[in-house]
């Protein structure tokens, strides 16, 4: 099968407000789908409504070629999710935790072991879920979307409460579910994240998808602007004002002599003809801009 | 079949980890067993202090004819002083002042403690036609007697720890059932566990029948506590021979109040609300049902009230075959009665099923 999940024009409100607003995309088989959007830009309402825990007031759903609502048993084994909150029985360590859902999929206690080792909570096995770190409770909630081996996974701002390292290595984990064909819808806020995995993306803003491409794409049809700086002190105004000619825009903070371009190559050129290269910074534009662009507005954590 | 038993072992593991739970349900209801136990141990049995003034012929009769009956009866003070002794009782030091004369034995009792007056004023007559008898039938051997041979029903040591231990063991179960289902059902629900087991090859069957076997097996456990903490020496509880019958009454016990726990979970949004709701019904079921005195003593309101509740069939059967000796089949009808009431809550309670809040 080609096509892991296609939903067409989904709608659903809370009293006056839509939370999801005329909502259409596709995710191919073995696809690495990225969800971007600010708080309450649906994010969350519209990943449940397509695994089925939340009912939409209109349009269509398939996953996997079934529909997902009312609960469909038959989707149970194939799909994994990791939900924004977790979800957890009291007062169980981290493995019987993790057990207990490897029993609830027919896995074996032995796997269940093993992908505690994967999310480096091994040394925290005998914890209970209430004493563990956000972040590792976090890891755990991936490692049971993740422990019965499902081809469609589903994972809710999985590295929200990660430190840089547990994100690395997370990325890392993703990238292997996803090269071993399966399919991985994520949101995330982190643009760097949404541009380093995903194979397309879908912003969101108030219930609706205002684009959907893969982040280079997205990216190249911004035409926005590089940055290019160097070191204050190395060329004076008149000269700087030389080099940019009409087409360059430069600023100086006193630090840095930032040139904002379209012809970047142009730039580089004449900066290397006067050896005017100490504290070269060049900065492109990133996921970031093209969010900024669309969304008008900063990202917010 | 798998995911009921891991769900009941994640279960049961959370609720024995839970020392609030564990308290409320095994504890808590063991200390109103020890300590009515305790409070209504010798009740009836200490004999009435009286003090005699003078001479009084039928109370030295006795104490040289039957020293042991005299001992068990009466504690006796002597004084010569009447007006001292009726003083005596006024204050309550003694339930009453005894002087005989000639024929006619007088008694000073208290108005102001009626149960003690009445014991004693009841064994002095007891004691005096005894030897009326005794001498009408020197007088005429020939006269037949009429006597009165009186025997308790129950066994000869039946004592408030035999009505006690069923009553309290049948709320003690009515709390673990009802707190039990409702507060695990809130609480997985407001956790959002639910909604994650939603998407598990998991069945709600497969859910509910996981908290029943954690419930029936806690009933058990409250079984074998109840009944071996009241057996102990101080308390002297002593069973029948059915008393295993019990079993079977916990078990659809449990069920219905598992019902009624579940209905309670489902209307109620926190875990407070949902211990507030389970206690608006526990505590008035426990007295509307004589878990914790006798429905004889209680107005006729609530006794009209305890028809509809579960608990006091459970107590009615828990009693008939732990205390009073009856045979198993005779527990059947409230077994009954606790099946239809545990079918038509239980339908309620699956049509109110919710997986989450949302
Ligand atoms: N159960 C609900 N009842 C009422 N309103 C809701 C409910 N769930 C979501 N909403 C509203 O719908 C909107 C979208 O919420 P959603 O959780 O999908 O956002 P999100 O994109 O996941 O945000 P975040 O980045 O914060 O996770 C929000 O304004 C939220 O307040
Ligand atoms: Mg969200």
């Amino acid at each position: 099968m080609d096509v892991a999940i296609k939903v067409a024009d989904l709608a659903k409100r809370y009293g006056d407000l839509a939370a999801v607003d005329g909502v259409s995309f596709e995710v191919k088989t073995g696809e690495f789908f990225g969800i971007l959007g600010p708080n309450g830009a649906g994010k969350t309402t519209t990943l449940e409504i397509v695994e089925g825990l939340r009912e939409p007031d209109s349009g269509e759903v398939g996953l996997l070629g079934m529909r997902p609502w009312p609960r469909n048993p038959e989707l149970a084994m194939r799909i994994g999710v990791q939900l924004q909150s977790s979800a957890f029985f009291d007062r169980l360590t981290a493995r019987e935790q993790l057990r207990t859902f490897a029993e609830l999929y027919g896995v074996s206690s032995a796997r269940a072991d093993e992908m505690l080792e994967v999310v480096g909570l091994t040394d925290k096995a005998r914890t209970r879920i209430e004493k563990l770190s956000g972040g590792q409770a976090q890891r755990l909630s991936i490692a049971c979307a993740l422990v019965h081996d499902p081809e469609l996974v589903f994972l809710d701002e999985p590295t929200a409460a990660l430190d840089p390292q547990a994100r690395r290595n997370l990325w890392d984990l993703l990238r292997r579910v996803n090269s071993d064909g399966r399919t991985v819808v994520l949101t995330t806020h982190h643009m760097d994240e949404a541009e380093s995995l995903c194979d397309r993306v879908a912003i969101m803003d108030s219930g609706r998808v205002l684009t959907i491409d893969s982040p280079a794409k997205l990216v190249r049809d911004l035409h926005a602007a590089t940055h290019i700086s160097i070191s204050s002190g190395f060329l004076t105004v008149e000269q700087a004002a030389g080099v940019a000619g009409a087409e360059a825009h430069v600023e100086d903070d006193g630090l840095d002599l930032t040139f904002t371009t379209h012809d970047p190559a142009r730039i580089l050129t004449a900066l290397a003809e006067r050896s005017a290269l100490d504290g070269l910074r060049v900065r492109g534009a990133t996921l970031e801009d093209v969010f900024l662009e669309l969304t008008g507005r900063e990202y917010r954590a | 079949m798998q995911s009921f038993r891991s769900l009941t072992k994640a279960m049961f593991l959370g609720f024995v980890r839970d020392k609030v739970s564990l308290f409320f349900t095994i504890v808590f209801p063991l200390m109103f067993l020890v300590i009515f136990g305790a409070l209504f141990q010798d009740q009836g049995t200490s004999p009435a202090r009286i003090v005699q003034v003078g001479d009084v012929a039928v109370l030295d009769d006795l104490r040289d004819n039957a020293p042991d009956s005299y001992e068990a009866l009466f504690e006796v003070t002597r004084s010569d002083d009447l007006d001292a002794a009726v003083e005596t009782v006024r204050q309550g030091d003694a339930d009453a002042a005894v002087s005989q004369n000639g024929e006619t034995v007088t008694v000073h009792y208290s108005a102001a403690d009626r149960t003690n007056s009445a014991v004693v004023l009841s064994t002095l007559n007891g004691v005096v036609d005894a030897g009326n008898l005794q001498r009408l039938q020197v007088a005429a051997p020939d006269v037949p007697v009429t006597t009165v041979d009186n025997r308790q029903v129950e066994d000869e040591s039946l004592s408030a720890i035999q009505y006690l231990t069923p009553g309290l063991l049948g709320w003690a179960v009515s709390i673990s059932g009802v707190f039990g289902a409702a507060a695990t059902l809130v609480d997985w629900r407001s956790k959002k566990l639910l909604r994650r087991l939603r998407l598990a090859p998991v069945s709600i069957p497969e859910v509910i029948g996981a908290r029943i076997s954690v419930s029936l097996a806690t009933a058990m456990i409250q079984l074998a506590v109840f009944i071996g903490v009241a057996s102990l020496p101080v308390f002297g509880l002593s069973l029948t021979s059915y008393w295993w019958m019990a079993i079977p009454v916990l078990l659809v016990g449990t069920m219905a109040f598992l019902a009624l726990g579940m209905v309670i979970g489902a209307i109620a949004r926190t875990g407070e609300g949902a211990s507030g709701l389970a206690n608006l019904v526990v505590m008035p079921m426990a007295f509307a049902s004589g878990s914790f005195f006798p429905l004889d003593m209680a107005p006729d309101w609530l006794k009209t009230i305890s028809w509809i509740s579960p608990l006091r069939y459970i107590n009615d059967a828990l009693l008939s075959v732990m205390v009073r000796g009856n045979d198993p089949l005779s527990v059947l009808p409230q077994i009954g009665l606790l099946v239809a009431f545990t079918l038509v809550v239980g339908f309620v309670a699956w049509r109110m099923f919710r997986w989450d809040d949302l």
